[in-house]
């Protein structure tokens, strides 16, 4: 079978005609970047490429002993270890309560998604609005119990927090989604056979709601992980990343080091730093969405 | 007295459960009937101690000012074209890659997927430095082809079209081909109409994260009236004095197609969103 017949060459042909489109945006668009960031990384250049020195691993080095580097990891940290537990947690409460059906779980499944389709752009303007002590509704209830208006968003203290909830606010809605999908593949009788051997209600919530969802538990908090460290438009919209660089995150500081101090070969060092750690992170998500699919061929 | 106090506990978990459902629906629908209200609000009234939600005059003041204020009609140009335009056009690459790398036996097939995988290990962020350089060099920033081209295709939108097509059942295309019927043809008239569903939760996932993107064509667009509707508005929100209801009547109009679209329908964005999320 040597010889393929014309057919079946040009069969051959239109698939590659195909995926060519495709293939040559790919390589142009992200993998030509990827390579160029490692080089910009060595690099240190002006926006018009009049100057370019080579820098070897300076930036590198630079990096490993950059505060600001090291305070955005943290903040990211701060963010990602603090937000995926609160924001899975909940939504996974919420999915299991929601999970009757009836009119009002559906309406509170339509009201509890609807921040998921807005711009996080919009709800962060919203938000710092209600947390506007001079304005803001939710700044004026919390007076009412007694706490004193700040302004959370200018306080080093609170402003993380602050953006840490609005982002669980957001994303919640799309997680309970996704855990119900995971929800309703359970077969009922897992639960009839567990009760017929006397299993109560967290009994049957942990061994068998939560480890049978184990597969899209782990898809959500992985998500949610990598989404973390990517976090970039609560801060620009609500903060800038201060007060004080307390929630300048790691693609903040990015943004800012390459279009704000225009030091882009800077700024794609860290860039390669973030992609070392999504990369790690990642790695395991691959895993999980080829796992289970037939050879390709 | 066993099988009442059982009962009455299940009573009063319901309670609770029907008010902790209720005061999160509360918590998440007050933030956008507030942004609606202030909206039509006059300044002075927006700004009064305590804040009342409704009190004061309302009108449509915000409205007609926006337009003058900021460039609104052509952020909300920019942000229609730019979602509509890399919408289409990666459904269409997305369509026909997963068509391919399903169906179709060519050199270098699986080599590709797996650079196409790869590439969702990418994140926009880390390569955002580089690819603005690019564009800049090409001379296409503040251009809507500088906008659309780097979107024009999706490995996810590929990896899920291709689930779809492995999906349907083998030698839909022989039939095709009895009729003596070509690739395209094959491609065009049978397979895509069956996978219609796929493409309506694709057309959604990929318009509302155009539509709502911030990063992207904040990078892209240097000049203020290329500017789409998230880019503008953060823009505003950073150097001018706030005027709280124009922007919050900007944010009410920006929100506005997505949230109809979601009204008519739900089904299909739920829908969507589940299946993008069940792919792990």
């Amino acid at each position: 079978m040597k010889t393929k017949s014309i057919l079946e060459k040009k069969r051959e042909r239109t698939g590659l005609l195909f995926v060519m489109p495709s293939m040559i945006i790919f390589t142009v668009f992200v993998f030509v970047p990827l390579i160029i960031s490692f080089v910009f990384s060595l690099l240190k250049f002006d926006m018009m490429f009049n100057h370019i020195e080579f820098q070897k691993l300076d930036h590198y080095k630079k990096l490993l002993g950059d505060g600001r580097f090291w305070n955005a990891l943290w903040n990211t940290v701060c963010y990602t270890v603090f937000s995926v537990p609160l924001l899975i947690g909940l939504a996974l409460i919420v999915a299991v309560m929601i999970r009757r059906k009836g009119w009002f779980s559906g309406f509170c499944k339509s009201v509890y998604f609807i921040p998921a389709i807005c711009s996080m752009t919009i709800i962060s303007i919203l938000w710092s609005f209600l947390v506007n002590p001079d304005i803001g509704v939710f700044s004026y209830w919390l007076s009412l119990l007694g706490v004193k208006p700040i302004n959370v968003l200018n306080s080093p203290k609170w402003a993380m927090p602050t953006v840490i909830l609005v982002g669980i606010w957001k994303n919640f809605g799309f997680n309970m989604v996704i855990l119900l999908a995971g929800l309703n593949g359970i077969d009922e009788s897992y639960y009839e056979a567990a009760e017929m051997d006397g299993a109560k209600g967290i009994q049957k919530f942990l061994k068998i709601t939560v480890s049978m969802l184990m597969p899209t538990l782990s898809f959500t908090i992985v998500n949610s992980i990598i989404g973390s460290f990517q976090v970039f438009d609560q801060v620009y919209v609500m903060t800038k990343g201060g007060p004080l660089f307390k929630t300048q995150t790691l693609v903040q500081l990015i943004y800012s080091t390459a279009f704000d101090s225009f030091n882009m070969g800077y700024a794609s060092t860290i860039a390669v730093a973030l992609f070392l750690i999504t990369f790690l992170i990642s790695t395991f998500t691959f895993k999980r969405m080829t796992k289970g699919e037939e050879d390709l061929g | 007295m066993k099988i009442k106090k059982e009962y009455a506990g299940r009573y009063i978990g319901k309670v609770i459960r029907i008010v902790i459902l209720g005061f999160l629906a509360f918590i998440v629908l007050y933030p956008f009937l507030w942004m609606l209200v202030t909206s039509f609000k006059a300044e002075a009234d927006i700004v009064s101690y305590p804040p009342k939600l409704f009190s004061g005059r309302f009108g449509l003041d915000s409205y007609i000012s926006i337009w003058d204020r900021i460039p609104f009609l052509k952020y909300y140009k920019n942000t229609v074209i730019f979602s509509l335009s890399v919408t289409l056009i990666s459904l269409l690459l997305d369509t026909m890659s997963g068509y391919a790398f399903a169906r179709m036996r060519f050199p270098g097939k699986n080599i590709m997927f797996l650079l196409v995988m790869g590439t969702m290990m990418i994140p926009f962020q880390v390569i955002m430095v580089p690819l603005f350089v690019e564009i800049y060099k090409f001379g296409l920033i503040n251009t809507y082809v500088g906008m659309l081209l780097p979107r024009a295709t999706n490995a996810f939108g590929i990896f899920m079209m291709r689930s779809f097509f492995v999906s349907l059942p083998k030698g839909l295309e022989e039939a095709g081909r009895i009729d003596g019927a070509g690739e395209f043809r094959i491609f065009g008239k049978i397979m895509v109409p069956l996978c219609k569903p796929a493409i309506v939760s694709l057309f959604i996932f990929h318009f509302m994260y155009q539509w709502n993107d911030l990063l992207y064509p904040l990078l892209m667009t240097t000049d203020e009236s290329r500017k789409t509707l998230p880019a503008g508005l953060a823009t505003f929100m950073g150097t001018h004095v706030v005027e709280y209801g124009v922007i919050m009547a900007g944010a009410c109009l920006s929100l506005l197609p997505i949230l109809i679209a979601y009204l008519v329908a739900q089904k299909q964005f739920v829908q969507g969103i589940a299946m993008t999320g069940m792919k792990g």
